[in-house]
């Protein structure tokens, strides 16, 4: 492989993360709010095929976006009405949706199956692209790779620097304390688990109208998209940079599955593509072993100094996700 | 408004109602006739003694992953990597019926042999799980979901690579077994083999008097309950949660088994046939009980069975049946929720 | 501010938690709300910071009548709220915290914000580091924490509920001194205790409650006798106690220093005789239920050794397992989150308990050990009855029945709190039935009534420091009120030394 092809590859990379990320960011806005939106694999091949659907059918390429976050915010009202209005839990919920969106994108899905129809062209940024190498790896895109980008980026600064973002943060740490200062902890979570929804939702409409433009029902490729971002959301410790990380780790994973078939032929691609689970076990391991009380059991007869040594190194490891998650806020 | 059975039942009816209601309207929305629909899955179901035995074949190894997926429930664990379980049961059952095919044994002897290679197979993946949970700290839904996706590569690496068919591997899996290694077939029928169907029953039964009728099932339902009192009245609560671990898994491995020695022949990809996911269903619609299991489970097999017809007779995909299965557990889990906030409403108030 | 409460009454079902409460507070004033654990001082400051809201009564605030509808429409009223446990959020950083729950633009100034959290904490002489994150502060910096949040926010009025509880003696000093600065700057503080000491050190004027009562308000100098009996009632004339003869030691605690939460015991030593009951006095979270979990195995301790029995075996490290298998038995508090498991019948928790063995359940078996445990406990429920739909006095007698038999030792967490008399007298008796056969028990209980007429010996824990044990016989409630509440510690550190 020359070296050009390879740096399209590496665009490639890129734009085929950039739906894992809408979906990673939303799903860490909805559980920073403390709202786990477990429905996350049907959601995202509902908005797929809902989209492709209404932009075939009225051939608008942003009508179909639009219905691909209503899908999402939809989805993700159901989860939060069924846990913080009806106090059921968020896992049951969240897994029904999972199976029932998916079996529904693929009974509705089934007479669009194989239609061509629009979809988002590449986007070239006029100069920034002539740019050696960086042009074409990242500057040669569509547009809602370009948004992925800033979304990381907005997310982030969201998140950390603006005063809803901190209260956004409170609310999932330690709503009672948020209550205090004022914040309506349940419309809040309300709002954030939603609006997680509709931006995790455009995940959909990016496969369907660009990476894999197209609906192509059970061969589409994308069931198990969904598990794969809510592990990447853990592994992101409900951090942007950390989760956008996370997407390209995988996304380039993948590719080097693909890239690496010819030369592994007894390997399948299938088993390449996977290779990250065990390394995120692994990581989920780390980060939670601190907690486990044989561990605290046992550090409790070591001597004093060496104790507090090794309990600043689990603590290290340790992201904790926000300790309200999945837990229901009742004012007293 | 009173908390009693009528209300329950209620509540339920409610729910199939609102089932029937949502899946018409998505019926309307794909422009099809529901009533059409509904009668071609009855009769695909129930049209003839041969897709009567097909409802069967599927409702054993939904049945034996709704019995296992009862005991983690009742221990108060959301066993989502029971789908990874079912793989490796598979794949455990492969094994040994490769090793043994040539051995000339007595065929019902390797059968037997596969099966509790199977359940060996699930039982350690699930103990995998539960290791990570009581040792690790790592939540088992998020554990299983990564389990189930090595499981997943485990399965395809062996298909493709050290058991693939000679000359060229393919989707379609590995190479069938001989004839004569088949679970034996039912007479007059195409695909019932009884012994795996008594396999399922004798499972959810042992299931059923496990949790209700013995010590084991007791402490494991004191631990789902309330782990700290149950840790206070002398319960090792976590070897509690491996066991029931290692049950499931027992169980999801069995009908791993089932599916490579009865139903497929041979190992596939997909070879879970999404049977796992499908029984974490039907438990949350028993409210994981096992009495009602076997006939809900019976149900959601027919619903499978019947819209496998459904893409040839009317242009539908078979999908309807996942779609009236979740909306149905959907709402008999809104249900609930309206249902406490009534009560709790009613008992303010007076 | 001037706050003034008129005929507050707030009543959660029966029980009337604030019973037409009425009392002011002039600015520049601290005062003391005195009373033991529920007696309604927590309901009180509640509806003052906007919690609850009063079933009747009026509150008063500069003379105008207010209606104060949520915690955040406290703070907007100028009343400022510092929770016994800080509600700030530990994962975040210090400056963070500070912001989070002020009004402003869109972006938060840090710098800004953190320049003024500077001058305010440099205005108080605290120490705390903005950038640093909340949960490596100690307590008494995270309600130092609180108090500059509340005065940026501009409270004129702070509601302090046991500010003192789990912080060091240096960083409570710090906390009075600034008490007293905020005063004399103007600030209206009411300062909820229950520790004399403290009262008396801070306040202007102290109001005690009693089972939701206003008890009366007194004026320095404050006469610790006076209030003691505010607070716990008249003093009872005890019955004489029967001498029992104690047997040989069956726990010996040598040395052991125990690291809970928010409190440290450091060196304690004591040797449990046969037969014998002490009983662990002290206001709650001052160590005793970590001392009484350890004894069970249910805390580790970071240094010294538990043993049992005459031949001293080491239990240090075990399990709580296998201090249940080594009979000891531990009872805790809190029935249904921690003793009993809802949703479980009678029947099934002794199953669950006498550890039966065998495959399937003999139902005959275990109804029969069932009615007949009934029977002699006198639990008001059937064998089927779930736990959950007994009274609270049924479940403790429950939680008796399941205890086996025989025991060398009986940790009980507040064996009688919120049961009627005659299930009291019952579940004593049931106790000491089992003294009677050499069974020891250790027990917590808030009641000082309790402790003196139970006990042979008292502990009493102030802050993580324990008492050495002291007879029953030669305690009065006064004195041991005044131990309590953190008062008198000196004379008994030289009474020890005589000793």
């Amino acid at each position: 492989m020359n070296n050009s092809a390879l740096f399209v590859s590496l665009g490639g990379v890129l734009a085929s993360a950039a739906p894992v990320l809408f979906a990673v960011i939303g799903e860490t806005i909805s559980e920073r709010a403390g709202v786990l939106n477990l429905s996350m694999n049907g959601m995202i091949l509902l908005s797929a095929m809902g989209s492709f659907a209404v932009a075939l059918s009225t051939g608008s390429v942003v009508l179909g976006f639009l219905a691909g976050a209503l899908i999402g915010a939809l989805v993700s009202l159901v989860v939060v009405f069924a846990s913080l209005t009806l106090l059921q839990s968020q896992v049951a919920v969240g897994f029904v949706l999972a199976l029932l969106c998916r079996d529904l994108s693929y009974f509705l899905g089934s007479p669009i199956m194989g239609q061509v129809g629009p979809r988002i062209s590449q986007l070239p940024i006029p100069g920034l692209e002539q740019i050696p190498v960086l042009g074409t790896i990242l500057f040669r895109q569509d547009m809602m790779t370009y948004l992925s980008f800033i979304l990381v980026i907005l997310a982030w600064f969201f998140i950390f620097k603006t005063r809803p973002g901190l209260t956004l943060r409170g609310i999932g740490e330690r709503p009672a304390a948020a209550f205090v200062r004022g914040a309506n902890v349940n419309r809040l979570r309300y709002l954030y688990a939603v609006l997680g929804g509709a931006i995790a939702g455009l995940a959909g409409p990016i496969y369907s109208l660009s990476v894999k433009a197209g609906w192509k029902g059970t061969i589409s490729g994308l069931d198990g998209i969904g598990w794969i971002v809510l592990s990447i959301t853990i592994f992101g410790g409900w951090k942007p940079f950390r989760a956008a990380f996370g997407a390209y780790l995988f996304a380039f994973l993948q590719w080097l599955g693909l890239v690496l078939q010819p030369s592994l032929p007894s390997v399948p691609s299938q088993v390449l593509q996977v290779a990250p689970f065990p390394l995120m076990i692994l990581t989920l391991l780390f980060v939670n072993i601190g907690n486990a009380e044989w561990v605290e059991r046992s550090l409790a007869r070591l001597p004093e100094n060496v104790r507090r040594d090794i309990a600043k190194v689990l603590r290290a490891m340790n992201a904790t996700p926000p300790a309200a998650l999945g837990v229901p806020f009742e004012k007293e | 408004m009173r908390d009693s059975r009528a209300t329950r039942l209620l509540f339920k009816v409610g729910a199939i109602l609102f089932a029937l209601i949502v899946t018409t309207g998505v019926l309307f929305l794909a422009k099809a006739q529901p009533f059409a629909a509904y009668k071609y899955i009855t009769l695909g179901a129930l049209g003839s003694w041969d897709v009567v035995t097909n409802v069967f074949v599927s409702w054993v190894p939904l049945l034996l992953a709704t019995s296992g997926l009862l005991v983690t429930f009742t221990v108060g664990l959301w066993n989502i990597g029971i789908e990874g379980q079912i793989t490796l049961g598979a794949i455990f059952t492969t094994w040994a019926m490769r090793l043994l095919e040539h051995s000339g044994w007595n065929p019902t002897l390797i059968l037997m042999l596969a099966v509790l290679a199977g359940m060996l197979g699930g039982a350690l993946w699930a103990m995998l799980a539960g290791a990570l949970k009581t040792f690790g700290g790592v939540n088992e839904i998020f554990g299983g979901l990564g389990l189930n996706f090595v499981a997943t590569a485990l399965n395809i690496w062996l298909i493709f690579g050290p058991w693939k068919r000679p000359g060229v591997a393919s989707m379609s899996g590995t190479i069938p077994f001989d004839r004569s290694l088949w679970m034996p077939i039912a007479q007059g029928s195409s695909r019932l083999t009884p012994a795996t169907l008594v396999m399922a029953i004798v499972g959810i039964l042992v299931v059923y008097a496990m949790i209700e009728g013995t010590y084991f099932g007791l402490r494991l339902k004191a631990v789902g309950k309330n782990a700290r009192s149950a840790h206070i009245l002398g319960i090792p609560t976590w070897q509690y949660m491996m066991s029931s671990f290692a049950v499931c898994g027992i169980f999801a491995g069995v009908a791993g088994a089932v599916q490579v020695t009865a139903v497929y022949h041979r190992l596939i990809p997909s070879i879970s046939s999404g049977y796992g996911y499908l029984g974490l269903m039907v438990a949350m619609l028993v409210g994981y009980r096992a009495s009602l299991a076997a006939p809900v489970a019976l149900f959601f097999a027919a619903l499978n069975v019947g819209s496998i017809q459904l893409p040839i007779v009317l242009k539908l995909d078979s999908s309807l049946a996942g779609v009236l299965q979740g909306t149905l557990v959907l709402f008999v889990v809104l249900g609930q929720g309206v249902r406490s906030r009534i009560l709790k409403k009613t008992k303010v108030k007076s | 501010m001037h706050i003034e409460l008129r005929g507050i009454t707030k009543c959660f079902g029966a029980l009337r938690a604030n019973d037409n409460i009425s009392f002011a507070v002039p600015p520049s004033s601290i005062h003391g709300i005195l009373g033991e654990n529920g007696a309604g001082k927590s309901t009180l400051m509640k509806i003052l910071s906007g919690f609850y809201s009063p079933d009747s009564g009026d509150i008063l605030l500069d003379g105008k009548k207010v209606r104060i509808a949520s915690p955040a429409d406290a703070i907007r009223h100028g009343i400022g709220m510092l929770h016994q446990d800080p509600l700030d959020f530990p994962p975040l950083k210090v400056i963070d915290d500070f912001i989070l729950g002020s009004k402003g633009n869109l972006i938060p100034n840090h710098k800004s914000a953190t320049r003024e959290f500077r001058e305010l904490a440099a205005r108080f002489g605290f120490s705390i580091d903005p950038e640093s994150y909340v949960d490596t502060l100690t307590v008494g910096e995270r309600q130092q924490l609180e108090i500059l949040r509340l005065l940026w926010l501009g409270a004129r009025a702070l509601i302090l509920d046991e500010p003192t509880t789990g912080i060091s003696l240096p960083q409570k000093e710090k906390l009075f001194a600034t008490l007293k600065k905020l005063a004399s700057e103007g600030m209206t503080i009411l300062f909820v205790s229950h520790k004399l000491e403290d009262v008396e050190a801070l306040c202007n004027k102290v109001s005690v409650l009693r089972q939701g009562k206003l008890v009366g308000s007194v004026d320095p100098p404050f006469a610790t006798g006076a209030l003691v009996e505010m607070m716990f009632g008249k003093e009872i004339a005890l019955e004489p106690k029967a001498q029992l003869r104690f047997g040989s030691n069956v726990l010996h605690i040598k040395h052991v220093d125990l690291e809970g939460i928010r409190i440290q015991i450091k060196g304690l030593d004591l040797q449990v005789r046969a037969g014998e009951v002490i009983g662990l006095a002290g206001m709650e979270g001052s160590g005793q239920t970590l001392f009484l979990g350890a004894c069970a195995g249910l805390a580790q301790p970071v240094g010294g050794s538990f043993c049992l029995d005459e031949d001293e075996k080491d239990m240090t490290g075990r399990t709580y397992h296998e201090f249940r298998k080594h009979g000891v038995a531990y009872l805790p508090a809190a029935r249904l989150e921690q003793a009993l498991v809802p949703g479980l019948t009678l029947t099934e928790h002794f199953i669950l308990s006498e550890g039966m063995k065998g495959l399937f359940i003999d139902r005959k078996k275990a109804e029969a050990l069932a009615k007949s445990r009934i029977q002699v406990f006198n639990i008001k429920g059937r064998p089927d009855s779930t736990v959950e739909s007994l009274s609270g006095g049924n479940q403790q007698r429950a939680l008796l029945a399941l205890m086996r038999d025989p025991l060398k030792l009986i940790l009980v967490e507040h064996p009688t709190r919120g049961l009627d008399i005659e299930s009291t007298i019952y579940i004593w008796n049931k106790l000491k039935e089992r003294c009677a056969r050499g069974t020891s028990i250790i027990f917590i209980s808030a009641d000082l009534d309790e402790i003196l007429k139970y006990s042979d010996r008292v502990l009493v824990f102030f802050a993580g420091r324990v008492s050495p044990p002291l007879e029953a016989s030669t305690l009065s409630v006064e004195r041991l009120g005044r131990l309590i509440g953190g008062k008198d510690w000196e004379t008994l550190e030289t009474e020890a030394a005589h000793a």
